[in-house]
């Protein structure tokens, strides 16, 4: 009887394992269906034309994504110009007052804006920027991504520089450094790889980002490199082309979707190799 | 030892001393080197003010983001009252102005996400933090999960346009109900995909905290490792394991792109879960610039004010268990 149940309860132990097993890794399939999918589908779509050139209207074969890989390449660099400076500062102030009450509503405010949708971001930025400039333009674009990537980088930061043993600022300190000199000369080049890890991180994060872009940046057929004006983007134009009723521009989105796909995992992958190399948790 | 002979001044110190010179160029030099260390304490304090500064910009961006959607929610607050929340019909072209099918369809869509991943990535969580921490497997998987969380939303509209749409009307047809395919069921799939890795990577980690010791004493009773899983590790890891649905569904609910993809857009209240329907956040992303009406904008800022306090509040409470649970 005894001999019994103990097997029971053994034999049900392995099957729970084996259930686990079999979920956790039915999360993958999903995943490696989305990815072979897209990779096959878009592929093919994708030549030097294709990268060079700028849609095609309806019914006209070929045309490329050009104005989008530009338009993506400078919103994101503008968003980045705002974000890293002030992100990396936030974090360092987090980082070196731990204690202050300032430091501990900031702290509650980041946490709050990593939470907020990525459609109110949009919102805001109509508000702060579109409606007082007279127009959508790829510089609000990169104000509103701008407010996305803060936590992550101010998160990364604050996390790296905490990790740092206190008595490297303090040696610096003995020395006679002036407080600005230290994080500069010292606290910052060490931790720059954690730093760096999360502004990549970022950057991955808002590539993708179409919500806020939908009344901002605006989009844009043409090839456009002013940041006073409307301005396509890549996810942008998958959203426009994916939900548009026509084959040639399903097939762009699809190439598209590739390039995108593309250069989100690289950025991913650098970012894994960095903080492998440099040993930060993030 | 240090002893020079200067000026006919002999200065002797048995510490290396610095010695001002009564001479022109020797004042000039000195007077230089006070400046710069001024400099350095006057540039010091200025880093230490923009730190500050920084932490306030902060605090001012939140409170900025809410002032401003107050504000321009504020003719619709005004004009349509509290009854807008639960008003049942949306029809901008005759003015009425009810959000219910918004809020209906975005609680529809992000709970039943939440039931369909809810099981996979508690799965993930108890193999990577109990069965297999280490390993190329894990490893592996774990890779895989964080992938799932970078991939773009607009990707996964895109895919669940192309891909899964199709799939799910076949399954309507077959269980009678009216194949549409995109709807609020095609929008739950998706969603249940995206938001797996939130909890995963949050359960896992808390899984990994429990004490060793707790487990083992389980061990010396007799348990196995299922009842040491069911017994021990989840009861101590509950919290945890809540927190992280909460972070889950403050993603589902503010997930646009995927969403308006999917969902199907129309602003008629959902019969049932395989109806095409709208979020709150889809609702914005579709007539956001087609609103020509101040009322009809305001509406939906007012839509966006609703979506942005209830994300703050669940991530805010989901954060606070997480703090609690690793200060413990």
């Amino acid at each position: 009887m005894d001999g019994k149940n103990i097997k029971f309860r053994i034999r049900k132990s392995y099957a729970a394992q084996i259930v686990t097993t079999a979920f956790a890794f039915a999360c993958v399939v999903p995943l490696l269906f989305i990815l072979g999918f897209i990779i096959k589908a878009g592929i093919t779509k994708i030549n030097w034309h294709f990268l060079v050139s700028i849609p095609k209207p309806v019914g006209e074969t070929g045309g490329g994504i050009a104005n989008a890989l530009v338009g993506s390449i400078l919103i994101i660099f503008f968003a980045s110009l705002i974000a890293v400076p002030i992100g990396i500062l936030t974090g360092i102030y987090l980082s070196e007052n731990r204690k202050s009450r300032l430091a501990y509503w900031c702290r509650l405010c980041v946490d709050i804006l990593q939470g907020v949708p990525s459609i109110v971001i949009g919102i805001i930025a109509y508000f702060w920027l579109v409606k007082p400039l007279g127009g959508f333009s790829a510089l609000s674009g990169s104000v509103a991504l701008a407010i996305m990537m803060l936590p992550i980088i101010i998160r990364s930061t604050e996390e790296t520089l905490k990790l740092l043993p206190s008595s490297l600022q303090e040696a610096a300190f003995a020395l006679g450094m002036p407080f600005h000199r230290v994080i500069f000369k010292v606290v910052l080049p060490v931790g720059i790889g954690g730093i760096l890890s999360g502004v990549m991180l970022s950057i991955a994060r808002i590539t993708g980002e179409t919500a806020p872009l939908l009344f901002t940046a605006f989009g844009n057929p043409y090839l456009s490199f002013n940041i006073t004006k409307p301005m396509q983007s890549l996810p942008h134009l998958i959203f426009d082309y994916a939900t548009s009723p026509y084959d040639d521009w399903k097939n762009l989105a699809w190439g598209a979707s590739v390039i995108l796909l593309a250069w989100v995992l690289l950025l991913n992958i650098f970012t894994k190799l960095i903080t492998r190399k440099w040993k930060v948790q993030l | 030892m240090d002893t020079s002979v200067e000026n006919g001044v002999i200065t002797r110190s048995e510490l290396p001393l610095r010695v001002i010179n009564s001479t022109p160029e020797g004042m000039v030099k000195a007077k230089r080197r006070v400046k710069r260390s001024f400099r350095q304490i006057r540039t010091e304090s200025v880093f230490r003010r923009t730190l500050t500064i920084m932490g306030l910009v902060m605090i001012i961006l939140v409170l900025g983001i809410l002032l401003t959607l107050i504000v321009q929610s504020l003719p619709s607050i005004k004009a349509l009252g509290l009854k807008y929340l639960w008003g049942k019909v949306w029809d901008p072209v005759r003015d009425i102005y009810g959000a219910w099918p918004f809020l209906l369809g975005t609680l529809l869509s992000s709970f039943l996400a939440l039931l369909i991943s809810f099981p996979f990535s508690l799965a993930v969580a108890i193999f990577l933090g109990e069965y297999y921490p280490n390993g190329w497997l894990p490893d592996f998987l774990k890779n895989a999960v964080e992938l799932i969380a970078a991939v773009p939303s607009v990707i996964y509209g895109f895919w669940g346009l192309a891909v899964l749409v199709p799939i799910v009307r076949t399954l309507e047809t077959h269980i009678g109900v009216e194949p549409v395919g995109v709807g609020i069921f095609s929008s739950s799939l998706i969603l249940a995909i995206m938001i797996i890795p939130y909890a995963a990577s949050l359960g896992r980690s808390m899984i990994q905290m429990v004490p060793s010791p707790l487990k083992e004493a389980a061990y010396g009773l007799g348990a196995t490792r299922w009842e040491v899983i069911r017994s021990v590790v989840l009861p101590y890891t509950k919290s945890g394991l809540f927190a992280g649905i909460l972070l889950s569904l403050g993603r589902a609910l503010g997930e646009t792109m995927a969403v308006t993809m999917v969902i199907g857009n129309t602003s008629l209240i959902p019969k049932n879960i395989f109806a095409p329907g709208n979020t709150m956040a889809s609702v914005i992303a579709n007539e956001f610039t087609e609103a020509d009406k101040p009322v009809y904008l305001s509406a939906l800022i007012e839509l966006g004010l609703v979506l942005f306090l209830v994300t703050v509040v669940i991530n805010l409470i989901g954060k606070k268990i997480i703090d609690r649970f690793t200060n413990e």
